[in-house]
């Protein structure tokens, strides 16, 4: 079998695999991420939302912040591991779009950008 | 010799679970890139070997780690970091009033515990997410350079997340210890 051909036999054994879970994980997490940023700085900046975030006396906000970062990780994960079970989808877009949520969640847990979107 | 319960249980969180998961996570990093045979995966070929058991065991102990970090760190540790002082109490025993009393101390609180308290979930996250992938979906990340780098970027992200947390946990029980509880006899004084 040339080169060529064999590459050609691997390359079609490749759509057999489907990215669509890896993807699903990969914006899941990102999500939870973003999540966590965003919930950060949000609860910093308001006194009421910091009080509904405090699940957990003894740990504050944090309870909050974290238990529904984890919760909107874990439900996008299900909800997207749903939709694109066994599917192959454009993985480099959906990458891009997850690094850059995962860079703003790590961005938004850095307390000096927080203070500036707050006006501080 | 003695240790308090609190100084035990903050070693329990930041060096066994938070100090393994760190070295997990590197040597993870290390493999994922002496797995990355670019040439295979630009030919998009399959590896037909199943996942060594070793393997999988790593990569769930390294996620397992991680989670037990936080959730020690959080839910254990944080609470005595941050209980409130009563008049007159000894700040040696309430960290964060003690390096809120301090213009020279207060920003290993407002930088460095603001930081790490939320910076340190996204380690076991993205921790998680590369577990998963390398033990469930290991056929995707040898068919594709595109999975590949998204995997090791992700791992990239979760050890970076890590060290900020655990150095920045590390400086700051430096700064101002946890402390207190019962009291532990390690070994007995000598004569």
């Amino acid at each position: 079998m040339s080169e060529k051909t064999s590459a050609a036999a691997s390359h079609a054994a490749t759509a057999a695999v489907p990215n669509g879970p890896v993807a699903a994980a990969l914006v899941a997490c990102a999500i939870g991420c973003l999540a966590l940023g965003v919930l950060a700085v949000a609860g910093d900046g308001s006194k009421r939302l910091a009080a509904a975030l405090n699940f957990y006396n003894p740990t504050g906000p944090l309870s909050g912040v974290t238990t529904i970062a984890i919760l909107l990780w874990l439900a996008a994960w299900a909800l997207l591991a749903a939709r694109w079970r066994n599917r192959a989808v454009a993985f480099g877009r959906v990458s891009a779009a997850a690094f850059t949520l995962l860079a703003l969640g790590l961005l938004l847990t850095f307390p000096p950008v927080g203070d500036l979107l707050l006006g501080r | 010799m003695q240790i308090t319960l609190r100084e035990l249980v903050t070693i329990v969180h930041g060096m066994l679970f938070g100090g393994f998961f760190l070295m997990a996570l590197f040597a993870a990093f290390v493999l994922l890139l002496d797995w990355s045979d670019f040439k295979r995966c630009e030919l998009h070929m399959v590896s037909a070997a199943p996942i060594p058991r070793w393997q999988t065991v790593f990569f769930v102990a390294m996620a397992a780690c991680g989670w037990a970090a936080v959730l020690t760190g959080a839910y254990i540790v944080y609470p005595w970091y941050r209980a409130a002082a009563p008049a007159g109490a000894d700040l040696a025993l309430y960290p964060q009033r003690l390096l809120m009393s301090k213009p020279s101390t207060a920003g290993w609180h407002t930088l460095g515990m603001e930081w790490k308290e939320h910076v340190a979930w996204i380690a076991p996250m993205a921790a998680t997410m590369v577990a998963f992938v390398m033990t469930r979906h290991r056929a995707a990340w040898d068919a594709s350079c595109q999975v590949r780098n998204a995997v090791l970027g992700f791992a990239a992200a979760a050890f970076l997340a890590a060290a900020l947390a655990g150095g920045w946990g590390a400086m700051i029980n430096k700064a101002a210890p946890v402390r207190g509880g019962r009291t532990i006899q390690l070994t007995r004084s000598a004569p």
